[in-house]
C-alpha cells in the first residue's frame, strides 16, 4: 500500500547508519586487538591505521544517526513512532534535545557519541597505549551499537530502533488508512518534568561522566593484557577528569530535582541517584589509590580493582534504570523496553572478562610485601579509599533490592524511612571521610616527621574546632527527631566537615607554601569539606515554613517539637485563597494572581510574602504545567527565593479555579453592634460602626460621609477574617461600598441605617455558590544550601587544576627524558 | 597480619554487619488481607483507586486530609487516610503503591506512589496515558 506524506529516507539513512556503526565497530575491535598484540612496528602500524578508518566511519555513523533523529524530531514527522512518543509541535526550540534523552534509544545515542569523542582524544593522545585503550572502547561502541539496532536475529530482538515507524509499531485501524498521516495531527509530547532547562544540560553532562568512567578502565584492561603498568600515569588525569564531570553531572541531577521535581529537596536517595553516585564513590577510591601506586609503590592491584568496578557499576547501574526493574522503588526509571536480557549482557560481557583478567594476572601485578608505614600518607588514603568503597558497596546493595526480588521470588520492601536508613550508616562514613581529607594531605608519603605533622596540625586544627563549636552551639542544628545518638553524628560530622575545609585551604599555605599551581587536590578536598558541610547543615536544618496554622485539622500534634519536622509531619499544606493575606509562621502570605504563559504553556502563580518582622518582602513564582501527556493533572515546578545563607522554596501541590457563574443575590439582614448573625458556614459579629474611619480613606472621596462597619467573620472551622463594608452619603446620595471575604465566597454590603436611635442597622450578606480560587501550597527553608552549591563549584575547580598540573608534569619528563 | 589487612577485615565486617541490620528495617509489599493480619506494622500496599467509591479531597476544609478507597487484586478493599495533599493524576493511575500501616478500620498512609498507565493501548486516546517515567509525589 502506498502512505501519502510520509517521509521514508530519513527512517532507511537511519537504519542504515545503525547497521554501518554496528560493523565499524567492530572492525576497529578488532584491527585495535591485532595491533596490540602485534610488537612488529610496520604491522602494527597497519593495523592501527585501520582501526582507526574504521573508527572514523564509526564516528560518521553516529553522528549521522543524532543528526537524522534531530531532524526527525525537529520537523515533527510523525509517521516515526520516536517524534510521536516524545514530542509534539508546541514544544519551545531548546527542549527539542532533550526529547533524545527522555527515550532510552536517545540517550544510548547521546552515550555513544561521548565514546566517539573520547575515542578520538585517546587516538590523538595515548601513543603507545592507543591500540590497547581503543580495544576497549570500539568494544563498548560495538556493545552501544547494538542497543540501537532493533533488528530480530533468529527470532530474537536486538535493540530498538529509534527510526521505527509508528505504522509498523502499533496495529490501529486508522494506521491501515493510506492517508493516516493526516489524522495524526501532533505528537505526544515530552513529559513536562523534563521541560526544564537543567534537563537540556544535566543528561549530556552526566553521560559524558558516564563515558568516561570507560578511559581507566580500558587503561586497566590494556595494562592486564599486555602485563604493563605504566599507564597508571596517562590514567590520572582521566581519572580526574571522570570524577570532576561525573560528580558535576549527578549534582546537575540533584540541582534540577531541587528545582524541577516536588519532592522537596535536592537529595532523595532515589535508586536512579545511588546508582550514578556509587561509580563515583568507587571512581574517587580508584584515583587515590593510583596516587598512592605513583607515589610509594603501594596499591596497584586495588587501582585494577577499582576502575574495572567503577565501569562495571556504570552498566549496572544502566540496567538498573533502564530495565524497568526499579519500578516499585524509584520516582524516575525509564520504563521496560523488552531489552532486559541484552542489557544484562551488557554489564555481564564487560564485568565477567574483566574480573577474570583481574585474578589470572593478581600475581604478576607487582606489590610491595613490607607493611605501610601508620606514619606515611599512602596507607590513610588507602583506607580512605576502602572506607568509600565499602559505603558504595552498602548503597549499591541496599539499593539492589528489587533485583534481590526479582532473583529470589521474595517481596522485600524498602524501609518505613529509606532515606534515614541511608543517612545514619553514611553520616559516619561522612565523619570518617571528613577527617581523613583533612588530616592526609599534613602527612608526607612513605614517612612523615612528627615534629612536621604536630607543627602544621595544630592551627588548622584549633580554628576548625572553634568554628564547629560555634556552629554547634549558635547554628541551632537539633536535629532531634531521630534521637540524640544520631544528633550527636551529625555534630561530629560537622566538625569533620569544617576540618577538612580548613585543614586542606591551611595546607595550600603551610604545606604548599602558597604555590597554587600544585594545590589542585587541596582545592578539590576543600570544595568537598564545603560540600559535606552544605548538606549537613541544609538537611539538619530544613524547616516547614508552610506548618498549616489556618484550619482546625483533624490532626492533633502530640509533640510541639515535632513542628520542625519535615518528614514525619503530614500537615505541610498550607491553603492560600486568592487575594487573601494567610498568617504563615514568620510571613504572610499572598496568593496574588496567576497568569497562563503562552509561550512555555505554564502557568505562574504569584505568591507575595511578607515578613511579620522587619521589611522583607518578596515575591516567588512557582508554576505548574499541565500534563501534556494525555493525563488530567499537572506537574508542579518550585520557585525559590535565594539569599546568600537560605532558600526559601515554594512549590503548589493542588489548585482550585472558579469557574462557576455567580447567580445568587443579597439577602438583607437586620444587625446591631456586637450581635450575631449567622451565615452557612459560621457566624458574623458586627464590632463597631466608625465614621470617615483613615484606614478605608481611599475608599470614599472628599465631601463624602463614610460610614464603615467592622464585622468578625468566623467560619465554622475556626478560621477568623475582617470584614468592613461600607456606606459613603452625600447629601441624600447612597453609595454602598461592599467588602468580600472571599475565602467564604462571601459578600458583604451595608445597606442603611434602620433605625438610629436604636443602632439598627440593615446588612446585605451574599453567598455565591462558587468556590473561589486558591491554592494548596507547600514552602521549606534550606538554611545554607549555597555553600552546597558553592562547594561543587570549588571541587571541580580543583579536578581542573589538577588535570592542568598532571598534564604539565607529564610534558615536563618528556622534555628531561627526550 | 598485617595491619592494612586487619583494618580491611574490620571494615568489611562493618559493613556486613550494617547491611544485616538494614534487613531488620526492611519491610514487605502486602495485598489487604496480609496487611489486615500486620496491623499496626508498616507495609507497603500493593491496591489500586476504588472509583467507584468516593474520594474526598477538600483543600478548603483541608489541604492535608485525603481519603479514598484502595481495592486490590483480590478484591478487598479498605479505607485509606493519607494526611497529605492529593496526588496529582491520581485518578489516572492504573496502580498505587501505599506506605503505612492499618490502624483499626483503615489504612493509616504515609506515602503514596502512583504508577501510571505504561503499556500502548490499541487505540489512540488511551495509549497517549504512558509516561515513560513513574511520577511520584510524596512529602
Amino acid at each position: 500500500m502506498q502512505y501519502l506524506g510520509e517521509h521514508l529516507l530519513p527512517g532507511q539513512a537511519g537504519h542504515f547508519f545503525a547497521v554501518l556503526s554496528l560493523v565499524a565497530s567492530l572492525i576497529a575491535t578488532i584491527a585495535y586487538f591485532k595491533a596490540s598484540r602485534i610488537h612488529l612496528e610496520n604491522e602494527k602500524a597497519g593495523w592501527v591505521r585501520m582501526a582507526r578508518i574504521a573508527f572514523l566511519v564509526e564516528t560518521i555513523s553516529v553522528l549521522a544517526m543524532f543528526g537524522i533523529l534531530y531532524y526527525i524530531i525537529s520537523n515533527h514527522l510523525f509517521e516515526y513512532k520516536y517524534a510521536y512518543n516524545h514530542s509534539d509541535r508546541s514544544l519551545q526550540m531548546e527542549y527539542l534535545l532533550s526529547c533524545f534523552w527522555e527515550g532510552q534509544e536517545g540517550s544510548f545515542m547521546l552515550w555513544s557519541f561521548w565514546h566517539c569523542v573520547l575515542g578520538w582524544v585517546l587516538i590523538w593522545r595515548a601513543k603507545a597505549w592507543e591500540a590497547g585503550v581503543m580495544t576497549v572502547m570500539s568494544f563498548a561502541q560495538f556493545a552501544l551499537a547494538t542497543m540501537l539496532l532493533g533488528l530480530y536475529i533468529f527470532g530474537v530482538k536486538i535493540g530498538s530502533s529509534p527510526f521505527v515507524l509508528l505504522r509498523n509499531e502499533f496495529d490501529w485501524p486508522i494506521l491501515e488508512r493510506p492517508d493516516y498521516l493526516s489524522l495524526i495531527k501532533d505528537g505526544t509530547g515530552l513529559n513536562t518534568l523534563l521541560q526544564n532547562y537543567w534537563m537540556v544540560i544535566h543528561p549530556p553532562i552526566l553521560f559524558l561522566g558516564f563515558a568516561s568512567t570507560i578511559v581507566p578502565f580500558a587503561y586497566a584492561i590494556a595494562g592486564l593484557m599486555s602485563k604493563k603498568h605504566e599507564w597508571v600515569k596517562p590514567s590520572l588525569p582521566w581519572a580526574s577528569f571522570s570524577a570532576a564531570v561525573l560528580g558535576t553531572g549527578i549534582m546537575m541531577g540533584a540541582a534540577w530535582a531541587y528545582e524541577s521535581l516536588s519532592f522537596g529537596g535536592y537529595w532523595a536517595w532515589d535508586p536512579v541517584e545511588n546508582a550514578s553516585l556509587v561509580p563515583w564513590l568507587t571512581l574517587i577510591a580508584g584515583l587515590h589509590t593510583n596516587l598512592i601506586y605513583r607515589h610509594s609503590g603501594y596499591s596497584l592491584r586495588p587501582t585494577y580493582f577499582f576502575y574495572i568496578i567503577t565501569f562495571s557499576l556504570i552498566l549496572y547501574s544502566t540496567f538498573l534504570t533502564r530495565s524497568g526493574v526499579l519500578g516499585d522503588t524509584s520516582v524516575h526509571a525509564f520504563t521496560d523496553l523488552g531489552m532486559n536480557t541484552q542489557l544484562l549482557l551488557f554489564v555481564l560481557v564487560f564485568f565477567v572478562p574483566a574480573l577474570f583478567l583481574y585474578f589470572k594476572n593478581y600475581k604478576a601485578i607487582p606489590s610491595i610485601h613490607k607493611e605501610e608505614n601508620t606514619y606515611s600518607r599512602e596507607f590513610w588514603m588507602f583506607i580512605g579509599s576502602l572506607v568509600l568503597f565499602l559505603s558504595g558497596m552498602v548503597i549499591i546493595a541496599k539499593t539492589s533490592t528489587p533485583v534481590f526480588n526479582k532473583l529470589f521470588g521474595t517481596n522485600i520492601a524498602p524501609p518505613e524511612d529509606p532515606e534515614f536508613a541511608h543517612n545514619q550508616i553514611q553520616i559516619f562514613v561522612a565523619i570518617i571521610i571528613g577527617l581523613l581529607t583533612a588530616l592526609t594531605q599534613y602527612l608526607k608519603y612513605k614517612d612523615t616527621p612528627k615534629r612536621f605533622f604536630g607543627k602544621n596540625i595544630w592551627m588548622p586544627t584549633l580554628v576548625a574546632v572553634l568554628i564547629s563549636l560555634s556552629i554547634s552551639f549558635f547554628g541551632e542544628v537539633a536535629y532531634d527527631k531521630k534521637g540524640p545518638g544520631f544528633l550527636f553524628a551529625i555534630h561530629l560530622a560537622i566538625f569533620a566537615a569544617v576540618y577538612a575545609v580548613v585543614a586542606n585551604a591551611s595546607y595550600i599555605f603551610l604545606g604548599l607554601k602558597g604555590k597554587l599551581k600544585a594545590a589542585g587536590a587541596s582545592v578539590a578536598h576543600v570544595g568537598f569539606g564545603l560540600v559535606l558541610v552544605g548538606i549537613l547543615i541544609s538537611s539538619a536544618k530544613k524547616t516547614v515554613l508552610s506548618w498549616n496554622t489556618t484550619g482546625v485539622t483533624p490532626l492533633r500534634q502530640e509533640d510541639a517539637k515535632e513542628r520542625g519536622n519535615p518528614a514525619g509531619n503530614p500537615a505541610e499544606n498550607i491553603t492560600l485563597f486568592k487575594g487573601v493575606a494567610t498568617d504563615m509562621g514568620r510571613y504572610m502570605v499572598t496568593y496574588v494572581k496567576d497568569t497562563l504563559n503562552e509561550r512555555d504553556r505554564k502557568r505562574y502563580y504569584e505568591i507575595k510574602f511578607k515578613a511579620k518582622q522587619g521589611d522583607d518582602s518578596f515575591s516567588l513564582y512557582p508554576d505548574v504545567i499541565k500534563n501534556n501527556k494525555g493525563m488530567e493533572g499537572f506537574a508542579a515546578n518550585p520557585a525559590a527565593k535565594h539569599y546568600w545563607h537560605k532558600d526559601i522554596f515554594a512549590y503548589i501541590t493542588s489548585f482550585q479555579e472558579n469557574s462557576t457563574e455567580d447567580t445568587t443575590s443579597f439577602t438583607n439582614r437586620e444587625i446591631s453592634v456586637g450581635d450575631t448573625l449567622f451565615y452557612s458556614n459560621g457566624l458574623l459579629i458586627l464590632n463597631k460602626v466608625s465614621v470617615n474611619p483613615t484606614e478605608q480613606a481611599g475608599l470614599y472621596q472628599q465631601g463624602e460621609t463614610a460610614l464603615f462597619l467592622d464585622i468578625a467573620v468566623l467560619s465554622k472551622d475556626g478560621r477568623r477574617y475582617t470584614a468592613t463594608p461600607g456606606i459613603a452619603v452625600t447629601g441624600n446620595e447612597f453609595r454602598p461600598i461592599p467588602d468580600t471575604v472571599t475565602a467564604q465566597s462571601l459578600i458583604l454590603k451595608f445597606n442603611k441605617v434602620k433605625d438610629e436611635k436604636k443602632g439598627l442597622l440593615e446588612i446585605g450578606i451574599k453567598e455565591s455558590g462558587a468556590i473561589t480560587d486558591l491554592i494548596t501550597l507547600k514552602v521549606y527553608e534550606f538554611p545554607m544550601i549555597n555553600v552546597l552549591w558553592l562547594g561543587i563549584v570549588v571541587m571541580v575547580t580543583g579536578f581542573v587544576m589538577s588535570i592542568i598540573q598532571r598534564n604539565r608534569q607529564s610534558k615536563n619528563t618528556l622534555k628531561v627524558a627526550s | 597480619m598485617k595491619k592494612t589487612h586487619i583494618i580491611i577485615l574490620v571494615l568489611i565486617a562493618a559493613a556486613i554487619v550494617v547491611l544485616i541490620s538494614y534487613t531488620g528495617d526492611l519491610t514487605t509489599y502486602e495485598t489487604i488481607e496480609s496487611a489486615r493480619q500486620k496491623e499496626g506494622k508498616f507495609v507497603n500496599l500493593i491496591a489500586k483507586l476504588d472509583k467507584t467509591q468516593p474520594l474526598e479531597y477538600d483543600a478548603v476544609k483541608n489541604p492535608n486530609y485525603l481519603t479514598f478507597t484502595a481495592v486490590d487484586t483480590l478484591g478487598n478493599s479498605i479505607k485509606v487516610v493519607y494526611h497529605n495533599n492529593k496526588p496529582t493524576d491520581m485518578e489516572k493511575s492504573e496502580r498505587l503503591v501505599l506506605k503505612g500501616k492499618i490502624q483499626g478500620d483503615h489504612f493509616e498512609c504515609k506515602d503514596i506512589l502512583l504508577k501510571c498507565p505504561s503499556k500502548y493501548k490499541d487505540d489512540p486516546k488511551a495509549m497517549q496515558q504512558q509516561p515513560e517515567m513513574n511520577k511520584e509525589v510524596s512529602n
